[in-house]
């Protein structure tokens, strides 16, 4: 049922534009009444209404645009010519179309009037009779001779059948429908509904369609607001104008929520993609001799028109590799134990601001055995490095380049070109592509993309005078180096420098020498630890300035053969600056995929089951604590004032959102020694869909920690204390942490 | 009768059509972009839009200008609609000059400079060069 009536729906909103549209052309039509094209449109107009209207039964409105039609039929052929007498009569079926979309709209059926006057008069204008013409009564004269009443049969079917049939089935809906909707109560009054309820919009009223172009430029002229309001931030903030703070604050909120709502009109649901699928998973399955059946989940998850554009390729491209390669035949299925049909789910949701779309199938699974293999056999690694792997981390092996696991080359899939190529196109756009894999039980691949690629979160860094954006999807960490740390930690393996960041090496790139900038001597060096492609590298710059909510601008022509740059935007002071490609600079850097298995490989050694990654922080009363970096989504210093109150709990607007806050003294149990500081060290912090700010008195180091003296000793019967870089230092249990939120920590979105 | 505004480069005069001139800019504030060709100077923010500016000497295959020297955009409109500032000397005055001044550009003229002037127009003082802007600003003409 909720499929006839999004039918139906769509029905009413199409038809609803046809018949203005119907309206205009008829008019020009009587002004020059030779325009075959304007008739061919009328025609098609009515004709799609009599199509749809006769597939969803309703008889009324069929009979009327079949006669209405058929006069169209005739004029379109010149075998009638028209007059005004005419057009007023096409005009009627125009009034009485509408009326009835009204009464379907309100009431879900077509209402008793039956239209037989309006039929039997078109249908004597079919028979040869001249209409009468109310409005311009001396016109009627030329219609004489184009009246032929040559092939009459299919006229005189026209009006036999329609109007006999056409007028019983309609009362017998109407008694049936009311219920649906409430104003049917007051009766069947087509009058009445006619009038909709107070304060409802009529489905056409309510959407519009709004050119691609018009929103864009909306899109730019919102980021324009954004950059002006970023200016005004930076000025207000360094005057003691309390007026002008207000004023701000107000304009800060206003454009925030702006933008949000521009962006929330650019969404589309997946479904408009998805819809696709059930067809693509028919024919393919048809054609490999395999029964296969598609879950969907999440069909009205929402994102960005350009993004949806752009992972239309790479999941088409996943669904059909699950169908070839994963799913096995009917046979070798039932062999397993398994049922015949294989069934590919797929599941969409938002999370974080980010959305998900997992790709499930319960097919063959991928033996990590044999990418290893495969890895050794094509050269890409040695067998050492291939064993240290693990399964994990092989089966993800697929997305490399030149990677082919499929046995024979089938015309479906199968080339070695393909997953590393759904794997660039999703990182293009700034998502992330993971697979995991259980031999013998299925697949999943997960894909993480941003919700809109126009205005992104990024680093901003300096080098050479220079500033440069760098998207926050590719930063993993920042680092501070002073002078004597430099000189020991950064090492040079064959010429090209590296940092021990925790253990592992890490790959240096020196953004001024990249852009053939000349180099500066600093005290400190700054590296920003991004990743692109699987693989990490630290590059190097003079400073580093702040995070900024970027709006991305693409480049002209002339500087887009540089793929270096990702686009431009314009910082806070008008200045333009370019985004910094991550994956393109790692590329010019020289960094091959070698390396990239090489640190992959590194990480899995490095990190046993009991080391873990820790944030250390430290307490009001100078105890330290160690939160699982896992939980940790980033690191934010927010300033006093920004902090609001929300019931008893503090809370900081942060992205259009509204995080809450949790001092970890008093979850811990401590003196609150950071009252009087003017910003806030917070840690933002994670739980399933749940943020939460934990504000600390300092952030001391990550450290990669093996939980040796561990204790069941904490002040609140948490995870316990362990000895970390020769402190005692209590665990903080993340889970206590939200505990402490209403409802489950979750806090209304803010609008 | 066609009006032309006319600006200065290296000693020759330049004309572009009126009606492809978007607005001409005194001194901006440029960012530079690494690694790019000679012939673009920078990047500029025209009121939220990202111009890119085009070094007209290094087009035209013209010594550069002496650093310091002063210079004025003139922003000219892009088939792509957007919009692409021509970096040139100094700006001069509009011009409506008749019909029949105009000739082919003459041997005389710079081969560099001849694949982006199509005509030639005698003025009483001098030659305007005039410029095909369209040529100028698109990728494929580019040294």
């Amino acid at each position: 049922m909720d499929g006839l009536d999004e039918i139906i729906g769509e029905f009413l909103v199409e038809s609803h534009e046809n018949l203005d549209q119907l309206d205009r052309d008829l008019i020009a039509l009587e002004r020059d009444p030779s325009s075959s094209t304007l008739l061919a449109s009328v025609f098609r107009t009515i004709h799609t209404i009599k199509g749809t209207s006769g597939f969803l039964a309703f008889s009324i409105l069929e009979s009327v645009t079949h006669v209405g039609e058929s006069l169209l039929a005739r004029l379109r052929d010149g075998e009638l010519a028209l007059t005004p007498g005419l057009t007023s009569l096409l005009l009627e079926v125009v009034d009485a179309v509408r009326s009835l979309l009204t009464n379907i709209e309100h009431t879900g059926a077509e209402g008793t009037q039956t239209y037989d006057d309006l039929v039997a008069r078109l249908a004597a204008v079919l028979d040869g009779a001249l209409p009468e013409d109310p409005a311009a009564p001396e016109a009627t004269d030329d219609n004489a001779e184009a009246d032929e009443p040559g092939e009459d049969g299919d006229v005189e079917e026209s009006a036999e059948d329609e109007e006999p049939e056409a007028v019983l089935p309609a009362p017998t809906t109407l008694g049936v429908v009311p219920p649906r909707a409430p104003e049917a109560a007051e009766g069947p009054d087509p009058a009445a509904s006619e009038e909709p309820a107070e304060g409802r919009r009529s489905v056409a009223d309510s959407t519009i369609r709004v050119d691609v172009a018009l929103l864009d430029s909306l899109m730019n002229l919102v980021g324009e607001l954004v950059l002006t309001r970023n200016q005004m931030l930076q000025r207000a903030a360094t005057r003691e104008d309390v007026e002008l703070a207000r004023t701000t604050h107000r304009l800060n909120l206003v454009a925030g929520e702006l933008q949000e709502s521009v962006m929330k009109m650019r969404l589309q649901q997946i479904d408009t993609l998805w819809s696709k699928l059930p067809r693509v998973v028919r024919d393919l399955s048809v054609q490999l001799g395999k029964t296969v059946e598609l879950d969907m989940r999440g069909k009205e998850t929402e994102l960005d028109k350009t993004i949806l554009e752009a992972v239309r390729d790479p999941l088409t491209h996943l669904v059909r590799n699950s169908i070839d390669h994963g799913i096995e035949k009917p046979d070798v299925r039932t062999a397993q134990g398994k049922p015949a049909h294989g069934t590919l789910s797929m599941r969409a949701f938002h999370e974080g601001g980010q959305v998900n779309i997992e790709i499930t199938d319960d097919g063959a699974g991928i033996d990590p055995t044999r990418l290893r293999d495969k890895a050794v056999s094509k050269g890409l690694m040695d067998r050492e490095t291939a064993a240290r792997l693990s399964d994990h981390e092989a089966v993800n092996l697929i997305f490399t380049p030149g990677f082919s696991t499929a046995e024979g080359v089938t015309n479906v899939s199968g080339r070695g070109v393909g997953m590393d190529v759904v794997r660039t196109n999703i990182e293009r756009i700034g998502g992330a592509i993971d697979l995991s894999s259980e031999p013998g039980e299925g697949t999943t691949v997960r894909i993480r993309i941003p919700l809109t690629l126009a205005i992104i979160p990024a680093l901003v860094v300096a080098a050479a005078g220079h500033r440069f954006a760098i998207p926050q999807v590719n930063l993993l960490e920042l680092v501070r180096l002073d002078a004597a740390q430099a000189a020991t930690a950064i090492e040079s393996v064959h010429g090209s420098p590296v940092y021990r960041l925790r253990g592992r090496l890490l790959p240096l790139v020196d953004l001024r020498e990249q852009l053939d900038l000349p180099a500066v001597q600093r005290e400190t060096t700054y590296v920003a630890v991004l990743k692109a492609d699987n693989q990490q590298y630290g590059l190097v710059v003079d400073d580093i300035l702040d995070t900024e909510e970027i709006v991305v601008k693409p480049l002209g022509t002339h500087l887009r053969q540089l793929p270096l740059y990702a686009g431009a935007t314009i910082m806070g002071d008008g200045a333009v600056a370019l985004i910094l490609d991550a994956t393109a600079l790692a590329r010019r850097a020289g960094m091959t995929p070698e390396a990239e298995l090489g640190t992959l490989a590194a990480h899995g050694t490095d990190a046993g089951e009991d080391a873990a990654s820790l944030l250390l922080v430290e307490l009001g009363d100078g105890r330290r604590a160690a939160i699982p970096v896992a939980a940790v989504d980033r690191l934010e210093e927010i300033e006093r004032g920004r902090i609001e109150r929300a019931g008893h709990h503090e809370v900081v607007q942060h992205r259009g959102q509204i995080l809450p806050l949790v001092r970890l003294d008093h979850v811990l149990h401590g003196d609150a020694g950071h009252q009087g500081l003017s910003t806030l060290q917070v840690v933002v912090c994670r739980q399933g869909e749940q943020q939460a700010g934990v504000v600390v008195n300092a952030i001391l180091d990550i450290v990669e920690a093996t939980l040796e003296a561990r204790t069941p000793l904490d002040s609140t019967g948490g995870d316990g204390s362990a000895v970390v870089s020769g402190h005692v230092t209590e665990l903080v249990d993340i889970a206590q942490v939200f505990a402490g939120l209403p409802s489950g920590g979750r806090l209304a979105w803010s609008a | 009768m066609s009006q032309y505004c006319t600006f200065a480069l290296d000693g020759h005069v330049f004309g572009v059509p009126v009606s492809s001139v978007q607005e001409v800019l005194r001194s901006q504030d440029l960012t530079v972009v690494p690694l790019a060709p000679d012939d673009i100077a920078g990047l500029l923010n025209l009121r939220g839009q990202i111009v890119t500016m085009l070094e007209l000497r290094a087009r035209l295959g013209l010594p550069p200008r002496e650093p310091d020297a002063p210079s004025v955009n003139v922003v000219v409109k892009s088939p792509d609609g957007g919009a692409v500032s021509l970096v040139v000397d100094e700006i001069g005055d509009v011009l409506a000059p008749s019909r029949d001044a105009f000739e082919a550009p003459p041997d005389t003229v710079p081969a560099s400079i001849r694949s982006l002037v199509t005509r030639v127009c005698k003025l009483d003082t001098h030659l305007m060069l005039l410029l095909d802007t369209e040529r100028a600003i698109t990728s494929e003409g580019m040294s």
